[in-house]
């Protein structure tokens, strides 16, 4: 497939590299000269030194025969302009933005790019969890359907320890996975209870992500009665 | 009528000083606060320091109450995003951007967007006095 990249720094480059590898043509276009030489002696002669968001550039790109267009600059604006006139103007069927501001997510599918990814708060949240900051790690989230796939490292100061996972805020508890040490993978029951250690995997409504942070830190978990 | 403008270059900061001067009530914003310096010493309106394609900035600036929106920064890609969060987020009844790229500015105005690219403007009509 052709795909075409739009900024080249770490993110465009490593993306731009592991494409090329799986055998697909690929093209990043970047602004920064200086960039661009790096570019070339990095992945040969498969950059583009120019605005992304630019129509002529796009044109010269060959963007009519894209199958996917992908920006990923430091830009928000850069970025949804350039997926903008890919997808409105170039009908190119799969378009994938980076989001910088997480708050431009929602803006950014009221304006036709539904496909985004906030770069920045996926390190984060590796990050919370390798520090220990954070138990949920977000493995995946499946913007279409409205859910997400979450893992939960139980620690032992949890207020969910020793309590079945139908206290959590869930929706699909009886879809659940749960990792516990010396025991096969087991499908939960709204009534398995959750002990120190455990891990457990499990879909969740994207809406209730945030009263389920909530459940877990809060001594008692408000709502309740 | 209750405007915001994005942007206070010699367009942005002219725009405001003369509607002000006819009485509406002009709310300017610059994430440089050295532009604002531009605005005139009687400028009744209220000047901030902000970035307007920001959706937090713009609800400061009160974006829900404002009748029009003008966004003349001098970069298109900001101009056309806060033009369609005022647009489309927060239903703005009149708004007004600047895009230098005549190409882009076909582009957005199919989106309907009301765009005006004065590289066009000026090379259309600097071609009609040479008609003269």
């Amino acid at each position: 497939m052709y795909i075409i990249i739009v900024g080249g720094d770490e993110v465009g480059s490593r993306l731009g590299k592991e494409l090329l590898a799986n055998g697909h043509e690929v093209l990043v276009i970047e602004r920064n000269a200086e960039r661009c030489d790096h570019l070339a002696d990095e992945l040969g002669s498969v950059s583009l030194c120019g605005d992304g968001c630019e129509m002529a550039v796009l044109t010269k790109a060959g963007i009519a025969r894209a199958g996917m267009f992908i920006a990923v600059t430091h830009e928000d604006d850069d970025n949804l302009a350039a997926c903008q006139i890919a997808k409105q103007k170039f009908n190119v069927p799969r378009v994938i933005a980076k989001i910088n501001s997480p708050k431009n997510e929602h803006i950014f599918a009221k304006l036709g790019i539904e496909h985004t990814v906030d770069v920045v708060g996926l390190v984060l949240e590796h990050i919370k969890e390798q520090a220990g900051i954070s138990p949920l790690i977000r493995l995946l989230s499946l913007k279409d359907e409205g859910v997400e796939i979450v893992l939960l490292r139980v620690t032992r100061d949890l207020p969910i320890v020793g309590k079945p996972i139908k206290e959590l805020p869930l929706d699909y508890a009886a879809s659940s996975l749960l990792l516990r040490q010396e025991q096969m993978p087991m499908v939960c029951t709204p009534d398995t209870v959750l002990e120190t250690g455990d891990q457990f995997v499990f879909l969740i409504p994207s809406k209730n992500i945030e009263l389920l942070r909530a459940s877990l830190v809060g001594a008692s978990p408000g709502g309740e009665q | 009528m209750n405007v915001i403008i994005m942007g206070c270059g010699r367009v942005g900061a002219e725009l405001a000083h003369l509607l002000d001067a006819e009485g509406h009530k002009v709310t300017i914003l610059d994430a440089d606060t050295k532009n604002l310096e531009r605005l005139p010493s009687d400028f009744g309106g209220i000047a901030l320091a902000g970035d307007a394609a920001d959706e937090d900035v713009l609800k400061k600036a009160g974006i829900a109450e404002a009748d029009a929106f003008v966004a003349v920064t001098r970069d298109d890609d900001r101009n056309a995003m806060a033009a369609q969060i005022a647009k489309q987020i927060f239903d703005v009844p009149k708004v007004v951007c600047r895009i230098y790229d005549p190409l882009r500015e076909e582009f957005y105005k199919s989106l309907g967007l009301e765009a005006i690219s004065p590289t066009s403007l000026f090379a259309r009509l600097i071609k009609e006095k040479l008609g003269d």
